[in-house]
């Protein structure tokens, strides 16, 4: 066992892990942070994707140990006082999602891809998102969303 | 999946993990920016009894400036290269293949570094270090020695780096004036390429004078595609000019057959690529 301390969601916490635990695992299974959710369990879909030290990750891609005093932002911290984040609530309102499952990461890997680059052409979101698979959508409403939130006009 | 069980050590110093390293020899796996190695290590395609994690030594992240060089230490992840101004100056084309690889949560975490080291002959960075022939800088008990790139690449998933080695930096002379291009050919984003080319081209008075190039998943390690470089001299920069020249490139390659493709179509996509490859690096220049 490896003692870790690290803060999620702005809380410090601290535990003992085994060193091969995922961070993904961690967040899951011992903080109980299920919005993060696993996907495809090989690096590739994205759904697991939250924040390390102010940068977007696949969570199922780093081992819990290496996240030892840092900083992790997931889904469930991106709210504030019952506010949605404005790429939550613009995904929300372009109805960017069908079963959902894809969507903690989408928007994790959205909010990233806003922070470097604040007004993305259409181009620069489907190349900002492509390490996140969507099933459902066609991405159409994905890529309305994060244009939304950029306080683009897009086309109705 | 899970990954074996490992125990876990994290170093922060050189001095300290080349120490785990003799202490543990083979039974000790380096872990980078873990974007390869995690997925190895679930898929259970490997399962060392010791993990050394070299991401605590911040002395492997610089990148430096040295005048007629660039030395990117080899703990250095993808976003930092591509955020430094330097490289994307003068090795424009390690800053286009750098862009292409995989997707940008793994380009927050990897590093060019752990890509040389674990050196699949279908990752985007072989090519380019190939094609500015770089000079790869490995620290050992014995202190430290420098490789060629053409001498580190030494068949698939193996370098020159030894087990109780460690690649600490990567060492680019300058390429201002010369123009690049990184064609990269893949079915799906994110992708592995099915084959790209990188392509470094001197051009004077619209004549081509230099050329190098590096050639993606056309064998068991990355490649210099050589009997096109020397057939580029002398020709003018136009689409007819490099026609017979670039048709070379397969040229003693090994490509691999696999659901993307079979070896002869490999082989054509490598002529073909090149072609635009250097047609593009000329017209940058």
């Amino acid at each position: 066992m490896t003692r870790i301390e690290l803060k999620v969601d702005g809380a410090t916490v601290s535990d003992d892990v085994e060193p091969r635990m995922l961070l993904v695992q961690y967040l899951r299974e011992k903080l109980g942070k299920t919005g993060t959710v696993i996907g495809c369990d090989t690096s590739n879909c994205g759904a697991c994707t939250v924040h390390l030290d102010g940068r977007s990750v696949k969570s199922c891609n780093v081992l819990a140990v290496q996240a030892d005093g840092a900083e992790v932002t997931t889904i469930e911290g991106l709210a504030t006082d019952g506010e949605l984040h404005p790429v939550q609530a613009a995904f929300h309102e372009c109805h960017a999602l069908q079963c959902g499952f894809c969507t903690p990461g989408m928007i994790m890997q959205s909010v990233d891809l806003l922070k470097d680059n604040p007004n993305p052409s259409e181009a620069e979101i489907r190349v900002g998102i492509e390490g996140n698979l969507c099933r459902c959508t066609g991405y159409h409403n994905i890529v309305k969303a994060v244009q939304t939130a950029a306080g683009q006009k897009t086309e109705a | 999946m899970i990954p074996t069980q490992f125990a876990y050590v994290a170093p922060t110093s050189v001095e300290e993990a080349l120490a785990a390293l003799a202490e543990h020899g083979d039974e000790a796996k380096i872990l980078a920016g873990g974007q390869s190695l995690l997925p190895v290590l679930r898929m259970r395609l490997n399962a060392p009894e010791v993990v050394i994690d070299i991401g605590k030594i911040d002395s492997l992240r610089e990148i430096r400036d040295e005048g007629d060089t660039i030395s990117i230490g080899a703990m250095a992840t993808y976003a930092q290269i591509l955020g430094d101004a330097g490289i994307r100056d003068s090795l424009s084309l390690l800053h286009k293949a750098i862009t292409e690889v995989a997707d940008p949560q793994i380009r927050h975490r990897g590093t060019l570094g752990g890509a040389l080291v674990h050196a699949d002959p279908a990752g985007d960075c072989g090519a380019p270090t190939l094609a500015l022939e770089a000079d790869l800088v490995i620290q050992g008990p014995g202190g430290e020695r420098t490789v060629a790139a053409t001498e580190f690449f030494e068949d698939l998933f193996t370098t020159a780096v030894g087990e109780d080695e460690i690649l600490t930096a990567i060492r680019f002379r300058k390429h201002d004036g010369w123009g690049s291009h990184y064609e990269k050919f893949v079915r799906v984003a994110h992708q592995w390429p099915i084959v790209s080319v990188a392509a470094s081209v001197k051009v004077e008075g619209g004549t081509i004078s230099e050329a190098r190039l590096g050639l993606v998943n056309m064998g068991s390690t990355a490649l210099r595609a050589t009997a096109t470089e020397q057939a580029l001299v002398g020709q003018p920069a136009t689409e007819d000019g490099v026609r017979a020249a670039c048709d070379l490139a397969a040229e003693g390659t090994n490509p691999p057959s696999d659901l993307n493709g079979d070896a002869a179509y490999r082989s054509h996509l490598a002529t073909v690529l090149t072609r635009r490859a250097v047609l593009k690096a000329a017209g940058s220049s």
